[in-house]
């Protein structure tokens, strides 16, 4: 390379004359560089680009095989039909009220977990805590669904049985049939798959509270309890709000794998459906892309407001708060 | 403060129960499907199976590791996994070396472009049609194609490259190396636990994934073995709701064989998740640190 081996301090001159020289042979000069990125842009424009041109034909009558150009410009009309579909109060109220669920129960449990990991002492313990907890984490949803399938069966599951003995219940109840019972396994599973791994986060962030905070506050007579309360809970509350705004703008998804495996049972629709498995099911089982294209498109639209308002709202609680 | 007063000894017991119970739930579920994967069909139905088998059998694997569909879905999963997991970190670690460097030129526009695709996309519909047109509709490459490169794993990569020494890949550029030079015999040694953790991950993702099958694999020679589970465990719902045995093909071919749906799926579902199983906790340390990595940048 032949600014390889040019000293520091002749760097700002080599710039100067570089400014002079063209772009373009600046960019030729670094090529070898530039091969190593310009093939996966290229690759990131066809697999993410080209299809958010696709996104045309929410606005058209598009059947499969005819040309974006030569398909028949319709408006709003999928939009407004969605609106005004029986279905879109039901998806709309899934969708807000499944992820809701798990915000709410989602977000704070690896919080707690990792303050009370943080408070075992000993390390055998803590480890084998947490690589148990970590496992549900590298399981499929196909795999957890066939998991709690056999807890639940009506025949014999586990969690009928513990119920049946603790005469809690007289007769096993089919869970998985009933739409009452859906939204809480549905949260509990997610809860119960992502909370070890989502610890880790959490740990290395208490990991880096200074030690002297604890000891002062010994001294001071404060129990563990108060210590966590007063000392760990307050030191990560900045991570915590990174996060927090994340998931506020994940809110919209109520997400697609969990619901797809564990609703199997057409009869929870009425309860399960939310927009990305409504879209599944009309758009690509029942072909009608342009329809579920419009809607794919609205939802994509209300996750990037919510997005940018969770972080209009960051920002002025980053100058007010912290 | 080496005595610890009553209150205290309440909390901290509190926890070790509250965790001990939080550790059984997570592993529970697991080791009963272990257990009833081992236990012979019938015997399970009559229930009570919980932590032990009753009636050891090797039975229900021997029938999965029979069934040359599974058998063939447990291959192409494996294929998917080693060619998707090696081709995607090769891809995406050259990109992100390319992007670590401050002299790059359009580094910042080639950010913004990558940037963009995390928070929007054209949707399940499009990316469908796309595919379709790409030829990649029933092809074991709809695998591979569209997970080759990963933009939060080169953020990831990206950061841990720029966290590297400096004086080494300067010294390799008095010594005559070319980028890829530097890339290949001082970049990736010294990447050991990122290169570990990221392969780990899109591992587990491409051995886990199921939805890209069930809708772009019609051919059934095609389909990993998670999508397979998935269809038996469908028919298996289905066929427990309308206590409508033939509509699980599995048990009436079983039947007399004393197996069940049930043991069968467990069975299947032990094939399909041993594999992690065995990999996870040994790069555990590693991840913990890429996590963090990840997660730092956000």
């Amino acid at each position: 390379m032949a600014n390889a081996s040019v000293a520091p301090d002749k760097r700002s001159e080599l710039n100067l004359d570089k400014q002079r020289t063209s772009g373009i042979r600046r960019f030729f000069k670094q090529i070898d560089l530039q091969l190593m990125v310009i093939p996966a842009l290229v690759f990131i424009f066809i697999f993410s680009y080209i299809p958010m041109y696709g996104i045309l034909i929410a606005f058209q009558d598009y059947k499969l095989g005819s040309s974006f150009i030569s398909s028949n410009w319709v408006g709003l009309k999928h939009f407004t039909y969605f609106f005004n579909s029986p279905e879109f109060p039901v998806v709309m109220k899934n969708t807000i009220v499944i992820s809701l669920l798990k915000f709410i129960f989602g977000f704070p449990a690896p919080i707690l977990l990792a303050l009370m990991l943080n408070e075992v002492r000993k390390m055998v313990f803590k480890r084998v805590i947490q690589t148990v907890t970590y496992l549900p984490h590298f399981l499929s949803w196909v795999v957890i669904g066939s998991m709690v399938t056999s807890m639940l069966s009506v025949d014999n599951g586990s969690i009928n049985m513990l119920l049946e003995k603790l005469h809690i219940i007289n007769e096993p109840i089919n869970f998985l049939s009933l739409s009452e019972y859906f939204w809480g396994i549905l949260v509990t599973t997610n809860v119960w798959k992502e909370i070890g791994f989502a610890s880790i986060v959490y740990l290395a962030a208490i990991a880096g509270v200074d030690p002297h905070l604890y000891e002062a506050a010994a001294m001071d007579g404060a129990s563990r309890f108060k210590q966590v309360y007063l000392i760990t809970l307050p030191s990560i509350i900045p991570v915590v709000i990174i996060f927090m705004i994340l998931a506020i703008g994940n809110l919209v998804n109520a997400g697609f794998e969990d619901i797809l495996i564990l609703a199997s049972n057409p009869a929870l629709r009425e309860v399960s459906d939310s927009v990305d498995v409504y879209v599944v099911r009309v758009g690509i089982d029942n072909f009608r892309y342009s329809y579920a294209t419009a809607i794919g498109l609205f939802k994509a639209v209300v996750s990037v407001s919510l997005l940018t308002f969770a972080n209009f709202v960051s920002r002025k609680a980053g100058s007010s708060l912290w | 403060m080496i005595r610890s007063n009553i209150g205290d000894r309440i909390f901290i017991v509190f926890i070790y129960i509250f965790l001990t119970l939080l550790a059984f739930s997570a592993f529970y579920p697991f080791w009963n499907s272990l257990v009833i994967s081992f236990n012979e069909g019938m015997d399970t139905s009559k229930g009570g199976v919980t932590f032990w088998p009753r009636q050891f059998t090797l039975e229900n694997y021997k029938v999965v590791f029979e069934d040359s569909r599974l058998m063939n879905g447990f291959v192409i999963a494996i294929l998917r996994t080693v060619i998707g997991t090696v081709s995607s970190i090769f891809a995406t670690s050259i990109f992100a070396y390319g992007m670590s460097k401050r002299e790059l030129m359009g580094r910042k526009y080639y950010m913004i472009m990558c940037i963009i695709t995390m928070y929007f996309g054209g949707g399940l519909i499009p990316s469908y049609m796309l595919l379709r047109n790409l030829g990649l509709f029933n092809s074991f490459w709809v695998f591979i194609i569209p997970a080759l490169v990963g933009v939060w794993n080169m953020i990831i990569f990206r950061t841990f490259f720029q966290g590297l020494p400096q004086g080494l890949e300067e010294s390799a550029k008095i010594d005559g190396s070319g980028n890829w030079g530097i890339f290949f015999r001082i970049i990736v040694p010294l990447s050991g636990p990122v290169i570990a953790t990221l392969s780990l991950f899109t591992a587990v993702n491409h051995w886990n994934e199921w939805f890209v099958a069930s809708i772009y694999i019609t051919k059934e020679e095609l389909m990993p073995i998670q999508t397979i589970l998935r269809q038996i465990l469908f028919s298996n719902i289905a066929s427990e709701q309308l206590a409508n045995v033939d509509a699980s093909s599995i048990a009436h071919i079983n039947a007399a064989k004393k197996i069940t749906s049930k043991s069968l799926t467990m069975a299947t579902v032990m094939v399909a998740t041993i594999p992690i199983i065995c990999v996870y906790p040994f790069l555990q340390r590693f991840f913990v640190k890429g996590v963090l990595v990840g997660s730092l940048k956000e």
